[in-house]
């Protein structure tokens, strides 16, 4: 396994090209996290606590979207951002930012429809307790998302786990320029396809550490938050 | 604003096809507690929700003191089961106290007096979602009174609570009783209405039997399925 101590070396060593690219990725989905969040939550609650026409076929194509092709998301931020695109005037193509719009365009319909689920169930036990006290619709959003806040931050790490894995739309709106846009994904997916796999394994080393490490802050801030708060 | 009497017309309820209530009339005024006793499946907790606003009849009036706006004034309730929201103790006071208008530089004493007169002052930072049985309950009657209210409604306030949290309980809904807080409450404790009870409403089969006041319910009642709840016995289907 030569490529095995290769990668462990490159990892260990603290090789700048290599945690240069891990820091762009984090960068850009901790980014689009962000944006699918300012979206999402208040999107997701909204369609929570009001009923109109429709609603349940909007409720239908948000969860579709959860399992949206990262490819095709990307195509359609490529379209949006090409030169002859309706936002080609922005430039953005090719650019860090492109790759945090795409990635938080697929992530906005996970962090939405979750924090809908979440929401919703939470409003069917507060209901008549917030009824009774006279609270208004503003402060019910506020309310509920304020109690669901542990379930949220649950939403938000699985929409990060989700941006950080994906090399589709990431790999057509940021073309994986070396030094630039290059990130995890894509350059393990261009690494392997050259033959240098002991920069692949490396990286993916690192992003299974980062998933893994992901999951279990999730379960950790669950078990700590329903010891803490119930 | 008040929110008394409470004025029942004529109300119905049905869920579908199956009725709940038939046919109600009832007036609460200001008072000594009224007690709405009967077997499950009476339409005790149905009537006591649609006294506090929080469903609407299928057919029939509810006004409170003239009004039929069913949004909150001066009342409260307390669920046997009450929801606490996922913050602390007095964060759950200060909730309501914000939410009944208190200002907000009176909050903070209100939320102490109130904590204070429940017993719950040394659990304050608690997170309130980790209480006991009876915390619980006394911090949802703490949350009703957070709101002033004129008409305080509680359904089965003390059915899942241990004897000395019961009386505590009891104990609480008395002074508010003493303070001149209507109570509405719906309870299975016999010993609980003859301790508490200025008036009795005997539900059955979401019909009211017999309203009367709470001595002349118990030596003569008036109707022989009343008879029967007092004595304990299964009350047959008709």
């Amino acid at each position: 396994m030569m490529e095995g101590s290769g990668a462990l070396d490159l990892v260990l060593s603290g090789d700048p090209a290599l945690y240069a690219i891990v820091r762009l990725s984090l960068v850009v989905s901790l980014s689009a996290v962000a944006l699918a969040a300012l979206i999402g939550v208040p999107l997701g609650g909204l369609i929570a606590l009001t009923r109109f026409p429709g609603r349940a076929g909007v409720i239908v194509l948000l969860n579709a979207f959860m399992g949206l092709p990262p490819v095709v998301v990307g195509l359609a931020a490529f379209l949006l951002l090409s030169r002859s695109g309706p936002l080609g005037s922005w430039g953005l193509l090719f650019t860090p930012t492109a790759m945090v719009i795409a990635q938080a365009a697929l992530i906005t319909p996970i962090i939405a429809a979750l924090t809908r689920q979440s929401v919703e169930d939470l409003w069917s036990e507060y209901r008549d307790e917030l009824n009774a006290m006279g609270v208004g619709p503003l402060n019910r959003l506020l309310t509920l998302l304020y109690d669901a806040r542990i379930a949220l931050v649950t939403v938000l790490l699985a929409g990060f786990g989700r941006a950080a894995a994906e090399v589709g739309a990431v790999m057509i709106v940021g073309g994986n320029i070396n030094g630039f846009t290059r990130v995890m994904t894509t350059a393990i997916a261009l690494e392997t396809s050259k033959g240098d796999l002991a920069l692949a394994m490396g990286l993916g080393f690192i992003l299974i550490a980062i998933v893994f490490a992901i999951n279990a802050s999730a379960w950790a801030l669950r078990y700590y938050a329903e010891r803490r708060i119930g | 604003m008040s929110d008394l009497p409470l004025t029942f017309a004529k109300v119905s309820y049905a869920v579908g096809a199956t009725p709940i209530l038939r046919d109600v009339d009832l007036v609460v005024r200001a008072g000594a507690p009224t007690f709405i006793i009967g077997p499950n499946g009476s339409g005790k907790s149905t009537l006591l929700r649609l006294a506090m606003g929080l469903i609407a009849p299928t057919s029939g009036a509810i006004d409170w003191n003239g009004s039929r706006d069913p949004a909150p004034r001066r009342r409260a309730i307390v669920f046997q089961h009450p929801v606490l929201l996922r913050r602390s103790v007095a964060a759950n006071l200060i909730y309501a106290l914000d939410q009944a208008g208190v200002e907000k530089s009176k909050q903070d004493r209100r939320c102490t007096q109130l904590l204070d007169l429940v017993g719950l002052i040394d659990l304050a930072s608690r997170p309130a979602r980790r209480l006991s049985g009876g915390e619980r309950q006394k911090l949802a009657f703490a949350r009703a009174l957070a709101r002033s209210p004129e008409l305080l409604i509680l359904d089965e306030p003390t059915a899942s609570l241990d004897p000395s949290a019961t009386l505590a309980l009891e104990q609480l809904i008395a002074k508010a009783a003493r303070d001149g807080i209507k109570i509405l409450i719906a309870s299975h404790d016999l010993g609980q209405v003859r301790r508490l009870a200025g008036e009795i409403v005997f539900l059955h089969r979401g019909r009211v039997l017999e309203s009367a006041a709470m001595k002349d319910f118990f030596e003569q009642p008036r109707t022989a399925q009343a008879s029967a709840f007092l004595r304990g016995d299964l009350i047959s289907e008709e």
